[in-house]
């Protein structure tokens, strides 16, 4: 029966790992695909053998297209995945690192940038990188001094309350804001897009993005035992408190340093892990990467429409929220979880 | 005679320092291959005793020393090789299959970062077999029921494969059909060489499993000793504030009161 048994989890586990190189296999066709995909010089795909006659074409690609695409691909993987990590040390499928002060903050550190250092690009970037950070370190200091509940909560309870503040400080920077100049630029930040990527900003992030995302692959199973309640885990032979602190660093980090480029892209976080344990079930060894190119995939495929769409520029923002909403509808329509027993 | 494998020495702690502590000098030497239970009324301490005992909680003095060496100089996986907890309970909003989930106890058999092997997956799976759940293996934890989610938590535990098991209340949410069983997978784990420290309620768990008694009183030193010197119907009588006996019906001894 044991010999049976262990041969089925084998063959599970197989078959997930499977799936996993079908969507890494995905994710490079997406990549491929998007990279000619565009208005240039029609809407629809470049053909692949212009790229070597028409200069245009190809400094179209290289130098707008190519950044533009890696940005939304390391975007899609870093918020699912960061927001994968902080449901389970959360033990809370409804939350995403923007919880613990950081989206608000970022948001808060660009729209004072817009309003009163002039909005140029690389000082909104700094501003959001540094105030998304602040909100992180705000939450954690707060939920040190907190005296109600667990560690978990209170530090959900001080994200909580310093999102809050921060969000009160971005209402109050667009009550001031220029209503023609400043207000719609604090707008679309806020809408998130991937239209102003270059080379430049795109490599002044990749390296520290990169290696966090590879720490948190490495810990793809280590986090299943990290989301057991602390005590649990510590004997289990963890140590709950520092690990769990290197790992929600590794996810706000890159997710703050991405924001600062991209503006807010919401829900990825939320949706895509929620849609991967449907497929994938909980266990993160196997979660983990999947949502990661699940959310890699999802986000060139809203930028894609995001640029093509229309002759003008969509919001990354909405779009993201349009069809993870939709995608995530029609899973929990078309697959009921199994009745309770 | 075994050797000690746990041993106590005035054990004293306190979640607050300005209140007076939950544990008050306890002194306790288990040998290896004994079950202990430790009993006492709600409150008295048996869980946080647990905590400590697993060096989550520090104690504020005293001594544990595990297999002759003090505790606190055991290397965090180390540790998880040597004790096992089973929690009273335990929460997960994600759908876990119980395999993967058991599958965790080999976390301190591994290298910090590595993936478990088949091998780990083996010995899960037989942990299941032993609880008697394999066949909830692929099912998802929320959907198991108090019982045989507490099966779970003993599966997981065992298949730390630990040297001193703890078990926090194990009987609390089985049936009688399953709370045999349990005291069955007892008598087998000690018959191979575990030694176990588990909390009960139940007098007639405790009785039909027990080597060693615990009493637990909330601000009293706890008394330590082999069952029938220790679980008598005058301790049971005072520490629970009624009037026990304990009788014999068909060579087996049950707790009556009244």
């Amino acid at each position: 029966m044991t010999a049976a048994a262990l041969q089925s989890v084998v063959h599970r586990n197989h078959r997930r790992q499977q799936l996993l190189w079908l969507l890494a296999a995905m994710t490079l066709v997406v990549f491929a695909l998007s990279l000619l995909l565009g208005r240039y010089p029609a809407p629809g795909l470049l053909d692949w053998s212009r790229l070597g006659e028409d200069d245009l074409a190809l400094r179209l690609v290289l130098n707008l297209r190519l950044p533009r695409l890696i940005a939304a691909l390391l975007l899609g993987m870093t918020l699912s995945a960061a927001g994968m990590v902080f449901q389970l040390l959360f033990s809370n499928p409804l939350v995403e690192p923007g919880f613990l002060g950081v989206s608000q903050g970022a948001a808060f550190g660009a729209a004072m940038a817009i309003v009163f250092l002039g909005g140029a690009a690389i000082l909104t970037q700094i501003a959001a990188v540094g105030f998304a950070l602040a909100g992180l370190g705000f939450s954690y200091l707060l939920a040190r001094r907190l005296r109600y509940g667990g560690w978990v909560l209170r530090l959900l309870l001080a994200g909580i309350a310093v999102s809050a503040l921060f969000s009160a400080g971005v209402g109050l920077l667009k009550y001031l804001a220029d209503p023609l100049t400043q207000l719609p630029e604090i707008t679309f930040w806020l809408l998130g897009s991937l239209a102003s990527i270059t080379w430049g900003k795109l490599l002044g992030v990749a390296a520290p993005v990169s290696i966090s995302l590879l720490a948190l692959w490495f810990f793809r199973w280590r986090l299943n035992v990290l989301a057991l309640n602390e005590e649990t885990a510590f004997s289990l032979g963890a140590a709950p408190g520092r690990e769990r602190l290197f790992l929600i660093v590794a996810a706000v980090l890159p997710t703050a340093l991405l924001i600062s480029i991209s503006g807010m892209v919401g829900w990825v976080g939320l949706i895509v892990p929620n849609f991967t344990r449907r497929i994938f079930a909980a266990d993160t060894r196997f979660g983990l990467p999947a949502t990661m190119l699940i959310g890699g995939i999802f986000v060139m495929l809203c930028d894609d429409l995001a640029r093509t769409l229309l002759p003008g520029e969509i919001p990354l923002g909405i779009l993201t929220s349009f069809f993870g909403a939709l995608a995530f509808l029609g899973l929990m329509m078309l697959q009921p979880s199994r009745p309770k027993s | 005679m075994s050797a000690t494998l746990l041993a106590l020495r005035q054990i004293t702690f306190g979640y607050r320092r300005e209140r007076a502590p939950v544990l008050n000098e306890v002194t306790f030497a288990l040998r290896s291959g004994r079950i202990l239970a430790i009993v006492g009324p709600n409150g008295a301490g048996k869980t946080t005793l647990l905590s400590v005992l697993l060096g989550w909680q520090q104690p504020w003095s005293g001594a544990i020393e595990l297999a002759g060496r003090p505790l606190a100089s055991y290397t965090r996986s180390e540790r998880g090789r040597w004790l096992a907890l089973t929690p009273q309970s335990e929460h997960t909003p994600f759908d876990y299959s119980v395999l993967d989930y058991v599958l965790m106890g080999r976390a301190p058999h591994l290298p910090p970062l590595a993936m478990p092997t088949a091998a780990d997956y083996a010995i899960a799976l037989g942990a299941l077999e032993q609880v008697g759940i394999a066949a909830l293996a692929d099912q998802p934890v929320p959907q198991l029921s108090g019982g045989e989610r507490q099966l779970m938590l003993v599966a997981r535990a065992m298949a730390q494969q630990p040297k001193l098991l703890m078990l926090d209340e194990p009987t609390a949410h089985l049936d009688l059909h399953n709370k045999a069983r349990l005291i069955q997978i007892m008598h087998r784990l000690r018959s191979q060489g575990v030694t176990l420290l588990m909390t009960n309620h139940e007098p007639e768990v405790v009785l039909a499993v027990a080597d060693d008694v615990l009493l637990m009183e909330a601000g009293r030193p706890p008394v330590f000793g082999p069952l029938d010197q220790v679980f008598t119907e005058a301790a049971l009588s005072r520490i629970y504030q009624l009037p026990i006996r304990l009788v014999e019906v068909e060579g087996r001894k049950q707790v009556l009161w009244t």
